[in-house]
């Protein structure tokens, strides 16, 4: 059983939502990311999702973009993403996931992107702006190397869409929680709890919602109805008020997402 | 995806619509200011010595250039998909003009995002939009400049796509875009086709057309698909390629996938997209329409490119000689028209797309020229 598989089958267990961490890759500081997410992994994330940073990010809002355009600078390339993953992964047992835009990763090479990835100890590829009907080739590199290939569902998808979505995907299925892009949000969609039933109808695979996620509130008003959420922008927004100290800043913000309704 | 499913329903049904296409067709004439015609260039033909050279003249539509075409199609399209908010993006300005112009027409809100460099240097077209009752939005991000306006849209649109149209201003993006785009514009193709047959008795030996996006090239050229004639692409070089300094996605760059195409891309080697440089603010795209890849992949086009230089010397030309100022994008078309027409016999004929007029230029070409 794959890492993600395994892991979303022992919470499932315990009944707790899995809470997934993401980290844009040498985002404060070029050589930071495997301290972040060893501090994440430690302090309740239960898989860790790894943006390689894309000049273009067309899915993203400002605190990713940010996060990116400054990793960028910083001289962060695909090479150094699978670098990165490797040393986070002598750290953690965890899943790793790894997010990124299509154009990089075809630059790369789409089969030795996979085929690196997987050695380097990374379990799954969420690529944005990659619609399941324009995925074989990148599907059949990922089966070849074991590693899961993520879709998404959002708000708007038909139901067509979202079978399009649940037939192609592995590992777990995005679910958008918003009409829109990423980027901390302090309500969740209206539209979020139907969407989850609906996709439920469609797959057996775990179901994580992400995209405007940043509150303890969120994580327990979907408990018993998603899987998993993904936090990213909410992260990145709490490193940024101390870059200097982002390990710290990693631990208590999962921490407090993670702290148990109190009375 | 759902937003660009609804749109190719839409779109496949509003071709096949004869109410669509009269509306289509009446406002052309009525709003546009369509046929733009064929005009022969008496003084560059005798400067150029060779072949005789003609413009079609997109420069006399209606808010200085061919954009009106395509804008006008599209928001007919999102009037009958029940849009009432239309966003678009903008480098030059000349497609955010054209979009807030239908816009105001219609009654219908607009939002047009533009890079903050091309605000500054484009301060007359965001006044226009302005005037015109459009929200100008300006997009700090990335290289600030059109790319960077395309994707601020896109997210735009991702955000709002119950109620809004996004009318993307080139022949890029994801499907159907580019084949909407080439619909809409190939009436240019189709009145030059006639025209010339009607003036000269003759096809053009060649045509020719600056691209950026490449949505004046695809209008012009998919008409002639089918005839035995030369179809020329010309695109920015800015200052040389070598320099790493133009926008010349085809001449210089590597297949990549940018807001939703597959083409041909300016990029690094680890496939992040490339800043671009031209003179001509609406030929500053790294990317090119997925169909110019095809045309040149199967050499039914060949595709080359002029620098800043040459289409300022082209810009002068043309003004002095023929008394029209052309759009510094335009004038990259003539800079190449000129020489191949030298190459070429005094029966043959070399058609140029003037895409727009030059009045949006004349502060960077005065800058340019030092006065």
């Amino acid at each position: 059983m794959s890492r993600i598989a395994a892991t979303f089958a022992r919470l499932r267990a315990q009944q707790r939502l899995a809470l997934i961490a993401y980290l844009t890759v040498g985002y404060p500081r070029l050589d930071v990311t495997p301290s972040l997410v060893e501090a994440a992994a430690q302090s309740g994330a239960d898989a860790i999702e790894l943006g390689i940073p894309f000049s273009d990010p067309l899915a993203d809002g400002r605190t990713i973009q940010a996060a990116s355009q400054q990793a960028l600078k910083a001289g962060v390339t695909v090479a150094r993403a699978l670098e990165a993953a490797s040393a986070a992964r002598k750290t953690t047992d965890v899943p790793l996931l790894f997010m990124t835009y299509l154009n990089p990763i075809l630059a790369f090479g789409l089969e030795r992107f996979c085929r690196v990835a997987a050695d380097a100890g990374v379990d799954g590829l969420i690529v944005p702006d990659l619609p399941p009907a324009e995925s074989a080739e990148l599907r059949r590199a990922a089966d070849a190397s074991q590693i899961d290939l993520v879709f998404f569902v959002a708000p708007t998808s038909s139901e067509a869409g979202i079978a399009a979505a649940c037939r192609t995907a592995t590992g777990f299925i995005y679910c958008i929680a918003v009409t829109g892009v990423t980027g901390a949000r302090a309500e969740l969609d209206p539209a979020l709890l139907p969407l989850i039933e609906t996709v439920r109808l469609h797959t057996s695979l775990p179901i994580v919602v992400g995209f405007g996620i940043s509150r303890v509130e969120h994580l327990r008003a979907l408990t018993g109805k998603a899987d998993g959420v993904i936090v990213a922008s909410a992260l990145l927004d709490a490193i940024a008020q101390a870059p200097e100290d982002a390990a710290t800043q990693v631990r208590r913000f999962l921490s407090d997402l993670r702290r148990e309704p109190t009375a | 995806m759902v937003a660009v499913d609804e749109l190719t329903a839409a779109f496949g049904a509003a071709v096949d619509d004869k109410v669509f296409r009269q509306d289509f067709d009446y406002l052309s004439r009525t709003f546009s200011g369509r046929p733009t015609p064929v005009y022969r260039a008496d003084r560059l033909t005798e400067q150029a010595g060779g072949a005789e050279i003609w413009f079609k003249r997109e420069d006399l539509c209606h808010t200085g250039a061919h954009k009106i075409n395509n804008a006008l199609g599209q928001v007919l399209l999102a009037r009958r998909m029940g849009k009432r908010r239309i966003i678009a993006e903008t480098g030059a300005g000349q497609h955010g003009v054209a979009v807030a112009t239908v816009c105001a027409k219609f009654g219908l809100q607009c939002e047009v995002y533009m890079g903050v460099d091309d605000m500054a240097r484009q301060a007359i077209n965001v006044y226009k939009m302005q005037l015109l009752g459009a929200t100008v939005t300006p997009v700090e991000s990335g290289s600030k400049t059109l790319k960077d306006a395309t994707s601020e849209a896109i997210r735009d649109w991702v955000t709002n796509v119950r109620t809004t149209h996004y009318v993307i201003g080139s022949a890029v993006g994801p499907h159907p875009y580019p084949l909407m785009v080439r619909e809409f514009q190939s009436v240019i193709g189709r009145e030059a086709r006639a025209q010339m047959l009607t003036e000269t008795g003759r096809l053009p030996t060649a045509v020719v057309a600056c691209v950026g996006g490449g949505s004046n090239a695809i209008g012009i050229f998919a008409p002639f698909y089918d005839d035995p004639i030369r179809l020329v692409g010309v695109e920015a070089a800015g200052r040389g390629l070598n320099s790493g300094a133009h926008a010349a996605s085809i001449g210089a760059g590597r297949p990549g996938v940018l807001h939703g195409s597959f083409s041909y891309l300016l990029q690094d080697a680890d496939g992040q997209v490339q800043a671009t440089h031209s003179i001509s603010a609406g030929l500053d795209y790294p990317g090119v329409g997925p169909e110019h890849a095809y045309l040149h992949e199967q050499r039914r086009a060949e595709y080359v490119s002029v620098t800043d230089e040459q289409a300022l010397a082209a810009f002068h030309q043309t003004s002095r000689l023929e008394g029209i100022i052309p759009a510094l994008e335009s004038s990259h078309a003539i800079a190449y028209a000129m020489p191949l027409a030298a190459e070429l016999a005094a029966e043959d004929l070399v058609l140029v797309n003037l895409s727009g007029r030059g009045d949006k230029d004349l502060d960077i070409v005065r800058g340019a020229t030092g006065g």
